[in-house]
């Protein structure tokens, strides 16, 4: 090949340190006609997923943009069969913020704490490879099936308190309260992920400094490694707060179907996490030809706000995780693994 | 000494909160079994066969009026574990086939602006929420199939057991596709970025063409991982509630592949989609043993599929490739 470019002979491999240059543009010329296919197709996919993902958000941007108005972020939603008087979506963003608010309030502690455990205590083995198998196994349960194992949980007499009672004494078992402990344990395994992920990446010579000063584990945790990874936790929590977002599953089983946020007694905050609502994703559901409400002009509208909030928080993380270096071999391994880890869609 | 005590102290108390994780798993596990006890052991095995119409008798259950002749727990979930498989099975290989398509493309071929505009482009299309995908599903695809691509004739052929509307099979599996393509692409490129260079560069220097090195050398050494990649993928699919509950059709009906083309425009409910749709009767006991008892064949199957995964992956370790 290189005898066949230029009359200059050419090292036959590039010193030590030297980078191999490849060429920029790729010759299929020579290749038999099975392999440029091969090759043709690869081209046709790639652009096709940049097709699909300019469709989705174009086609999201002309709806939404079509059907919003800012009276629907102030007004509550009503019960009406015309479309023009079935009211805004105030109360599912609002739903939608108390939910993940209250899910992340509860996951990234808990999260970060088993992440430290597992990264730098870890002892018993056998406890810690059972409790890194739970996490694997949370990560791939169906949020259908966690939802109505919370449905059960909450429905308990003891855990009345959390919820509404009926007259008869029968424990409802639908609240934010209710469902977001489960958005909690959904975003877990994220933040597990994300945060281990950091502590791994800690140099060990970190940790022994720390020792050599006498500091204790939980002080060298506590004061050397959390600061050194907060980007990774920031992280788990945004990707967490992405899943929780756009999850459904869990929000129509377990905060239920009525549209206006409703509280239970007096106590203000309480009242309200213990009461029922809706957030941007089970309005989106209700008001689809699939739920009830069969209003697509609001499920667009409200659907183009939540693609945009995840949107949003899907920036954030690019922007946590990216080196400004262009994504080398390495570096673009390394983030591809991160994104295949995090997958927020999962409902 | 008193630091020691709070390390120690500090040590136990993470430990307690992850022992308390275990634990609230192991009691999902446990008590969505005991729930849908009563479902399985009324019906035996046949509880996964073939027997009547499904929707039917979830109707019955939901009005607490046994159909005649038969316990109020009689259920026949064939129809619905079908529409799981088929729409899984479909959504997987499509998936699989563009995944790996690209990945190629990602890790190989892609110049460089390529590259940086597809690394968002697969975290968008991963980050869309599913009840998005369900919306753009049910009221733009939806719509079009039923007025593009079914003839009234095919409608005609099936009306006797069915209606086609759009929202079917075709649908739900398109759409399925997309929402697991990420993943699928996310992790094969990763196992094919993760295989060493000098393995590939050995191959291109023997004067084998950069396509066959790929399909020989990289494809073939990240094998584990794609497999583990499909298992992971196939995981996701099955759990997938929400799209499929709005665009599948919403009907416990066994699609049949005997019809030809018109089987793609059949309408299916897959196990998690049930779920949703019922999770309404919950309080009426003798559907709630039924729906837990679908959700512990989910469980059941989402962890075997998960050790399937943790399995597949490990012939890499032996070349010392993380992915």
């Amino acid at each position: 090949m290189a005898a066949a470019e230029g009359t200059e002979l050419r090292p036959l491999a590039p010193g030590p340190g030297v980078p191999v240059v490849r060429p920029r543009r790729q010759r299929t010329s020579s290749w038999p006609l099975i392999d440029r296919i091969g090759y043709g197709l690869c081209w046709a996919t790639g652009l096709a997923l940049c097709a699909i993902a300019i469709a989705i958000v174009l086609y999201m941007l002309v709806k939404g943009i079509g059907y919003l108005k800012p009276s629907l972020f102030v007004e509550s939603p009503a019960p009406a069969v015309k479309q023009d008087e079935a009211g805004g979506f105030f109360d599912p963003i609002i739903g939608t913020f108390i939910l993940t608010g209250l899910g992340i309030l509860i996951a990234a502690p808990v999260g970060v704490a088993i992440a430290a455990w597992l990264s730098e205590y870890a002892r018993p083995r056998a406890l810690a490879r059972a409790v890194e198998s739970a996490i694997e196994m949370i990560g791939g349960v169906p949020s259908v099936v966690l939802a109505i194992f919370g449905l059960l949980v909450f429905s308990q007499g003891v855990l009345g308190f959390l919820s509404q009672r009926a007259a008869n004494g029968a424990v409802y078992g639908r609240s934010f309260f209710a469902a977001g402990v489960i958005m909690a344990v959904l975003a877990l395994p994220l933040i597990v992920g994300s945060v281990r992920e950091g502590l791994a990446q800690v140099p060990d010579h970190m940790r022994e400094a720390a020792y050599a000063l006498g500091k204790t584990r939980a002080s060298c945790i506590r004061h050397v490694l959390l600061p050194a990874i907060r980007p990774n936790v920031a992280s788990g929590i945004v990707l967490g707060m992405g899943r929780i977002i756009g999850d459904t599953a869990i929000v129509t089983i377990l905060i239920g179907v009525t549209l206006q946020n409703e509280a239970v007694g007096n106590v203000p905050i309480i009242g309200n996490l213990r009461g029922t609502g809706s957030t941007l994703t089970s309005y989106v559901y209700t008001n689809s030809p699939a739920g009830e409400g069969g209003a697509p002009q609001k499920a667009y509208a409200a659907a183009f706000v939540l693609l945009m909030i995840v949107l949003l928080l899907n920036a954030i993380v690019t922007r946590l995780s990216s080196d400004t270096k262009p994504l080398g071999r390495a570096a673009f391994a390394g983030r591809l693994r991160m994104i295949g880890r995090s997958l927020p869609w999962t409902q | 000494m008193k630091t020691v005590r709070t390390d120690q102290r500090v040590e136990r108390m993470l430990g307690a909160l992850a022992v308390a994780l275990l634990v609230l798993i192991g009691a999902m596990v446990v008590t969505v079994f005991l729930k849908g006890w009563a479902s399985f052991s009324h019906n035996g095995l046949s509880w996964f066969g073939p027997g009547g119409d499904v929707d039917e008798q979830l109707r019955a259950m939901q009005q607490a009026t046994p159909l005649p002749g038969h316990s109020p727990y009689y259920f026949r979930a064939w129809p619905l574990i079908w529409g799981t498989l088929v729409t899984t099975v479909l959504a997987v290989v499509l998936a699989l086939i563009v995944s790996t398509l690209a990945a190629i493309f990602l890790t190989e071929f892609a110049p460089a602006p390529m590259r940086r505009t597809l690394d968002p482009v697969i975290r968008l299309l991963a980050a869309v929420p599913s009840v998005v995908y369900g919306l753009i599903g049910i009221l733009a695809i939806a719509p079009w199939i039923n007025s593009n691509l079914i003839s009234n004739g095919r409608k005609a052929s099936v009306g006797y057991v069915v209606q086609l509307n759009g929202a079917d099979l075709a649908t739900a599996t398109v759409i399925l596709a997309v929402m697991i393509t990420p993943i699928m692409v996310a992790l094969i490129s990763a196992a094919l970025a993760s295989v060493p260079p000098s393995w590939h560069e050995g191959s291109i220097a023997l004067g084998v063409n950069r396509w066959r090195t790929i399909v020989r050398v990289s494809l073939r050494t990240a094998r584990p991982a794609i497999i583990a990649a499909t298992v992971l993928a196939t995981a996701r699919a099955l759990g997938e509630a929400i799209m499929l509950a709005m665009v599948s059709g919403g009907r416990g009906f066994a699609a049949n592949p005997l019809d030809g083309i018109t089987f793609l425009f059949e309408p299916v409910r897959p196990l998690a989609a049930t779920i949703v749709q019922n999770s309404e009767g919950l309080t009426i006991p003798v559907l709630a043993h039924t729906i837990y008892a679908i959700a512990a064949v989910l469980l059941v199957s989402a962890a075997l599929l998960s050790f399937a995964g943790w399995a597949a992956k490990q012939p890499l370790k032996r070349y010392g490739i993380r992915a």
